[in-house]
């Protein structure tokens, strides 16, 4: 059970959260190509270890916002708001 | 190969069990094979055998980083069935299961492939025409299913939940009868054991951390154990892929979770079928055991860690004890849990990657066991011949791009 | 023959409490332990081996327990499996042993040990292939498994806690007594843990009594400690969270789960001594030397007599000194050549291993053998306390991924403490006394010699998996199921893969072990469910008006969480007879439905429009207000997520509807895009769809109806897909035109609370309710699409009928981009049709098959929705068909579980093309 920093909220159980997938990536346009689309819908880097990420306070404060994660240990280095920048970690 | 038999049985029995050879050899990487095969699970195995059987291919080494079958191969909930909705996936899958219908006599080692049937039960009005549609699918993919009414129900799986106050009433369901459990490391060894005394080499504790890449495809990978010359590489690390690929330079439509299996302590025998409800997303059966093994969606999040988180688990249970109020005084002996490739439609992915020579076995999710046979033949077949398989061809890579996927999710809505 | 002593014991010996075992009558004392107070009574047998059948008794005095295993209670509360040491006594318990029949006395099963030297490790690998499994395999499972499971639901209720506490003490000995006492007097918030019901863990029995007895007073005086015993701390999760599970007396429930988030956690959970592996090591009467040890001091039972002690180590010394003062005659066999002094008046035979226990049901004498090899003669004795080593129990350590490595000092698996997080005291971190182990993993020689007493796994198992080359721990475990039993091979598992290294020239620590898993001791399935299974598991919603419905004679259906009226029968006709009548009356008279669960969502803001855009196929922004458009939403793959009509409410305010299972979901799927990816467009999104009930009135009298409410809401010119507010009889009320039946439609919304008001209200003024059912007919006779029926996980929109709005419009919105992709412009993709079977019904979910007809063969679509049409007196039917909307009038053949059918491929729409009644 992990224990999550919500930005707004501050230390909560996981289970009020729901995760969200890969942070910040990028929408391409509508006239992008099927590769970049592709890209965008289902590729990932899925990495062991450091990963950015989106979470969802659904049961808190209804906002979403960002999390470093390690996906080996489940440590977690951070979280920051939704529209912030990727940190440099 | 020794041949295992009551007589060789009773052969030991009487020189007091000294002359059993080893189950496979263990060895060390020689400097180069044609083929590598990265995994020792389930499918890594199958596809040494199935190169050495059905193409001759001997030169052949299966390098696993830990001990073969501890990956999700030894830690699945053994279902096996071919109940698939969509022609692509049936064909596949049901190869498989005809593939494992004859495995233990094949290999020569009892996998305990156990027929007893995979019921999924109807909870709704909606949920019978559900099964209707998915029934009369499978019927047409060549698979056997038959629909079930509530009493039709009620006999394969008495323990269920009946009353008028239960909050999933057991309106039907339907069931696969050639469907039901094998013994998961029993596969692994089996596979091994027949791959070996052909001539394949299976390297454990032998982790491939890098690739040498010329133009025509793999030259060699590095390994915990040294660098191995090859000419061509087969994938087929599960949960792990990801990480590999980035090996390689690629990414993948992969995203790693944990899935957990639970087993409470033995009890004599109560359940005789598996048991899967898509409305309380969770699937039980008995193991011969006696333990009632337990599977239900995935955790929540991506995790390389190999463990189950607590929520998950207690939602798991609290679906089978909506199910079956009387398995509530039964105790958790074990909890566990495997990272799964999870992919956006839980179908594979198979065959060729962007690099010559180097094929993929993966995303097999959260249901790969039951194609741990179709999978071996089919992806020894792309790396003999460097084409797909046309049952697996649907499962290309490109189908991501082309929009053309494959979402049994859509209609099972469960993993298993 | 009572063996309890005269004197001594933590047991309360002014009470005498009765219990029934195997169907025989017994009493203890409060204090006692099923198991000891069985002891005490002189029972030998508790039960019969996994495999084998072999006469079992107690072996040991804690959890570790691999033989005493009872079902406690009988039918549905049966408790199976309960391991006798884990049984506080209480008056009146009735316990079984599992897995024998009929009693642990006579078995039958013991027959299995004839055939004992082919059930090797492995065997069931090796044979039964032939002629097929299936014949082996249902004596196998009858033979498997222990205890019976209940026969019903379960009488008793859990509860689920969670706790935040600075310092976590597990194990309440004489360690944990003292970290609990040290954090709590530097003021932290402590709980301390202990699974027994008494403080003090071993100290009960090697150790000081009274100092604990102080230090728990001390610490049940200070306010910032929290003790929980009957409570075993089981699971260690992340970021410092633990599950412990306590048995509660209080009657309420019956065990309380525990979830506790701990700032730091101090272990404290002591040591498990290992058996020695010698022949026959398992005959009853064989018992560790810290069970012999807890069952004098702490419990005043002397099992035995005439004592041996056979050892590796010195820890038991004192165990010798405690026997003999209680009477017994004891003699040690030490291993090791040179051991200390024994104590006085004990015998001791050092350099001498125990070869073999003799004496089937009750251990009588033991053969020894030299180190050197040589026989050593024989000792009679009716008890033999072995003692192979300790093993710190470091579970939950290892849980977390905590490492333990190899000492060979202590032979035995030492946690390496190296986080901060959880430290380790006492035992658990081997600390222990004088030791001194010489460790003997397997004594030579034939014979069964039990590894692991709970699965029946001998040495010779360990060697057969060695040549076979199963010799990865993991391998080893799996194919001889070494420590995969009940006890979760407390025992078991150091002495198994201590042999398999020697077997494989391999030290223990090389052999490595296996990684612990949760939980630490097995969990009640009821506990860890707690209240969210049956009623809570999916929660139930009701409607505002469900004691109206009900009244009007509603039969309630459930869809989605929502519990709704499917009919409403009348003077006993079914509730098929009943949908068809109240779907004629919505064609003729005025239908009342109750609409409330359809999802209701407010999007306001001056970028409402433009944020709306980017979600619907069609246009949202050019809509005016006081006006509704039907519109469907996509998910980013470009599926059907959603349909439903929406409003304008004034410039800067929709009001978004979607399907009734839908509104959760939608509103989350809004707030998502707007929060992640379009930040900057200023819009709040407000889901209202519990505050409004909605009452539909429809059909050719609905007008009438509507106009004889008492509203202010201007009901001139007031047409079809238009929406205007004000209120009726006072009330706030929003009225919108739209329809799911075909005929001239309001959807009537007023505040919840005032539905049954409203309802009985159009009730009197001639309306009919009618059901979900009705609706459903209706719906599908003018071929409107009902999303997660007609549509699943592949259908996009133009597979309905929606490729015109997709060319109409030319911006980006959720979804577009991969409606363009190589899949979504094929022409053979399923698309919605009507079919037309004459008089012939056809099943959702019957197959079309392809031209060539073949079963099995290519699938051609499915029937999605099929009803009879009581207008047009005829089945009517939805499907998806292969390029079906270019292939109207043709004529199809269905497969549907044996059957074949026939229909024609029509418009979806099979009633009132041109929409004449809506505007009626
Ligand atoms: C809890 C659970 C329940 C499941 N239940 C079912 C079920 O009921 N039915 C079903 O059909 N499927 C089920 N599955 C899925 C199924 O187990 C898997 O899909 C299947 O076992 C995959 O086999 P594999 O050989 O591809 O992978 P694995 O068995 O995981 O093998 C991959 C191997 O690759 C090795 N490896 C990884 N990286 C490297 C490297 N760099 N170098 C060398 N070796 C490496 C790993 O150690 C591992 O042994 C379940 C899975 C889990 C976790
Ligand atoms: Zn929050």
């Amino acid at each position: 059970m992990l224990s999550i920093p919500c930005p707004h909220c501050g230390l909560r159980d996981e289970d009020e959260f729901v995760w969200g997938g890969e942070a910040h990536l990028v929408r391409p346009r509508l006239d992008c190509s099927a590769e970049e689309w592709a890209q965008y819908l289902f590729y990932r880097d899925n990495p062991k270890g450091i990963a950015f990420e989106r979470w969802h306070h659904r049961f808190g404060c209804g906002q979403w916002f960002n999390l470093v994660r390690n996906t080996a240990t489940h440590t977690i280095e951070m979280s920051y708001l939704i529209d912030a920048q990727r940190p440099d970690l | 190969m020794y041949r295992y038999s009551a007589a060789t049985l009773l052969r030991q029995a009487m020189t007091d069990q000294k002359g059993w050879p080893a189950a496979w050899r263990s060895t060390s990487p020689k400097a180069r094979y044609s083929v590598l095969i990265v995994g020792g699970g389930g499918h890594g195995l199958a596809t040494a055998y199935y190169l050495a059987k059905n193409h001759g291919i001997t030169d052949v080494a299966v390098l696993e980083k830990g001990w073969i079958g501890g990956g999700n191969t030894g830690r699945n909930t053994t279902v096996v069935r071919s109940n698939y909705l969509f022609p692509e996936s049936a064909r596949f899958y049901d190869h498989s299961v005809k593939l494992y219908e004859g495995l233990s006599r094949e290999l020569n080692f009892n996998i305990m492939f156990s027929q007893r049937g995979m019921v999924t039960l109807a909870h709704s009005r909606h949920d019978l025409e559900a099964q209707r549609r998915w029934a009369n699918a499978m019927r047409l993919n060549g698979v056997d299913s038959e629909l079930l009414d509530r009493e039709g129900v009620r006999s394969l799986a008495p323990a269920l939940d009946f009353s008028e106050e239960a909050r999933f009433p057991i309106l039907g369901g339907f069931v696969q009868k050639r469907g039901g459990t094998a013994r998961h490391d029993a596969v692994a060894w089996a596979y091994a054991r027949a791959a070996s005394s052909m001539g394949v080499d299976i390297i454990e504790n032998c982790e491939v951390e890098g690739f040498e890449i010329g133009p025509e495809g793999p030259t060699a990978v590095q390994t915990s154990r040294g660098r191995i010359k090859t000419g061509a590489v087969g994938l087929a690390v599960a949960g792990n892929s990801s990480l590999l690929a980035k090996q390689l330079g690629l990414r993948l439509p992969i995203d790693s979770l944990s899935l957990q299996a639970m087993v409470t302590e033995p009890v004599k025998p109560v359940l005789d079928t598996v048991v899967l409800s898509p409305a309380a997303a969770v699937y039980v059966s008995q193991s011969d055991k006696g333990e009632l093994v337990i599977g239900g969606g995935l955790d929540l999040y991506t995790s390389y860690g190999q463990r189950g988180n607590l929520p998950t688990a207690q939602r798991i249970l609290a679906g089978v004890l909506t199910l079956f109020p009387s398995f509530s005084r039964l105790r958790l002996l074990r909890q566990w849990a495997g990272t799964v490739d999870v992919v956006k439609d839980s179908s594979p992915i198979f065959g060729r990657s962007p690099i010559p020579n180097v094929f993929l076995n993966c995303g097999w999710g959260t249901g790969g066991f039951k194609a741990i046979p179709g999978g071996g033949w089919c992806f020894a077949h792309t790396i003999a011949t460097g084409e797909h398989h046309p049952l697996t061809a649907p499962f290309a890579l490109d189908r991501f791009e082309k929009g053309a996927l494959i979402d049994e999710a859509a209609a099972s809505g469960i993993a298993h | 023959m009572s063996r309890r002593l005269p004197t001594g014991g933590v047991i309360d010996r002014n009470r005498t409490v009765t219990f029934r075992f195997n169907g025989r009558e017994y009493s203890g004392h409060p204090g006692d332990t099923m198991a000891s107070a069985l002891l005490a009574a002189g029972v030998d047998l508790v039960g019969r081996s996994f495999k084998y059948h072999r006469p079992r008794g107690l072996y040991a005095a804690g959890l570790e327990e691999p033989n005493g295993l009872v079902t406690l209670g009988a039918g549905a509360s049966a408790r199976p499996n309960l391991k006798l040491t884990e049984i506080e006594l209480a008056d009146g318990m009735e316990a079984h042993s599992v897995n024998c029949a009929p009693s642990p006395e006579w078995d039958w099963r013991s027959v299995n040990q004839l055939a004992g030297p082919l059930l090797g490790a492995g065997f069931y690998y090796k044979t039964f292939k032939w002629p097929h499994w299936h014949l082996f395999e249902g004596p196998i499972r009858n033979a498997a498994g222990l205890g019976e499971a209940p026969t019903g639901p379960d009488p008793d209720r859990y509860q689920h806690r969670r706790a935040h506490c600075d310092v976590l003490v597990i194990g309440g000995g004489m360690s944990g007594l003292a970290a609990a006492r040290e954090a709590a007097l530097q003021g932290r918030d402590v709980i301390l843990a202990e699974t027994d019901f008494v403080l003090g863990g071993s100290a009960l029995w090697r150790g000081d009594t009274d100092t604990c007895r102080a230090i728990e007073h001390e610490l049940r005086a200070m306010g910032n400690v929290r003790i929980l015993t009957r409570t075993c701390v089981f699971g260690a999760y992340e970021h410092g969270m633990f599950a412990a599970v306590e048995h509660c007396l209080d009657g309420t429930y019956a065990e309380r789960l525990w979830l506790i988030r701990a700032g730091k956690t101090v272990l404290a959970t002591g040591a498990i001594e290992r058996p020695m592996v010698f022949a026959d090591n398992d005959r009853p009467g064989v018992m560790l030397a810290s069970a012999v040890h807890a069952y004098v001091v702490r419990f005043g039972v002397l099992p035995g007599q005439r004592v041996v002690l056979a050892t590796n180590n010195s820890s038991v010394w004192p165990v010798a000194e405690v026997l003999r003062d209680a009477g017994a005659e004891v003699t040690i066999v030490d291993a090791r050549s040179d051991p200390a002094e024994p104590p006085e008046g004990v015998a001791l035979k050092a350099g001498t291993l125990v070869h073999r226990a003799k004496g089937r049901r009750r251990v009588k004498a033991v053969d020894l053998l030299s180190r050197s090899g040589a026989s050593a003669g024989a000792l009679d004795c009716d008890l033999l306390a072995v003692s192979g080593g300790w093993t710190p129990t470091a579970h939950l350590y290892s849980q977390m991924g905590g490492k333990l490595h190899y000492t060979a000092d202590l032979a035995a698996f030492v946690p390496q403490q190296d986080d901060g997080q959880i430290s380790l005291v006492g035992a658990a971190a081997g600390e222990w006394g004088d030791y001194n182990i010489d460790p003997i993993w397997e004594v030579p020689g034939p014979g069964k010699k039990f590894v692991d007493l709970a699965n029946d796994v001998t040495a010779q198992d360990i060697a057969i998996a060695a040549r076979e080359d199963y010799r990865s721990v993991e391998h080893l475990k799996r194919y001889t199921t070494l420590g995969m039993g009940i006890d979760q091979g407390r025992t078991s598992n150091v002495n198994g893969l201590a042999i398999m290294g020697e077997h494989t020239q391999r030290a223990p620590g090389e052999v490595g072990t296996t990684r612990f898993r949760p939980p630490y001791s097995p969990v009640t399935l009821g506990t860890l469910a707690g209240p969210d299974s049956g009623m809570t598991f999916a929660p139930i919603r009701y409607l505002p008006a469900y004691g109206w419905h009900l009244e009007q004679g509603a039969l309630m259906e459930e869809h989605g969480p929502w519990l709704r009226p499917a009919a409403y029968p009348r003077g006993g006709e079914d509730w098929q007879t009943a949908a068809q009548s109240e779907a004629i009356h919505a064609r003729t008279g005025a239908a009342l439905f109750d609409g409330s669960p359809l999802g209701k969502i407010e999007v306001c803001g001056p970028d409402a429009g433009a944020f709306l855009d980017r979600f619907y196929v069609g246009t949202a922004s050019s809509l005016k207000p006081g006006r509704a458009r039907y519109g469907l939403m996509l998910d980013e793959h470009g599926i059907i997520m959603d349909d439903g009509v929406f409003v304008r409410i004034d410039e800067q305010r929709f009001l978004v509807h979607t399907t009734s299972g839908g509104a959760d979901r939608i509103a989350a799927h809004l707030e998502e895009w707007h929060q992640c990816e379009w930040p900057d467009l200023d819009v709040a999104i407000l889901p209202v769809t519990n505050q409004w009930a909605v009452m539909t009135v429809s059909g050719p009298e609905a007008r009438n109806i509507v106009h004889q409410l008492d509203t202010d809401i201007d009901l001139t010119d007031f047409k079809h897909m238009q929406w205007r507010e004000g209120t009726i009889a006072g009330l706030p009320t929003r009225i919108l035109r739209a329809s799911f039946t075909g005929e001239a439609s309001y959807e009537i919304n007023v505040p919840a609370s005032h539905a049954s008001t409203l309802a009985e209200k159009i009730l009197t003024l001639g309306a009919r309710p009618i059901g979900i059912e009705a609706l459903m007919i209706l719906r599908t006779e003018k071929g409107y699409l009902h999303v997660g029926v007609d549509t699943d996980g592949t259908t996009q929109p133009q597979d309905v009928g929606m490729a015109g709005p997709l060319k109409r419009k030319t911006s980006d919105f959720v979804g577009r981009r991969s409606l363009l992709r190589e899949d979504g412009r094929r022409a053979d993709r399923l698309q919605l049709v009507g079919l037309n079977s004459g008089d012939a019904f056809l099943n959702v979910g019957a197959q079309v098959l392809a031209p060539e007809g073949q079963v099995p063969g290519p699938t051609d679509g499915h029937v999605t929705s099929s009803y009879f049409s009581p207008t047009l007196r005829r089945p009517i039917a939805l499907a998806l068909v292969r390029a079906g909307q270019a292939r109207l009038g043709e004529e199809i053949e269905l497969y549907d579980m044996g059957k074949r059918l026939r229909a024609t491929i029509t418009s979806p729409v099979a009633l009132d093309p041109k929409g004449d009644r809506l505007n009626a």
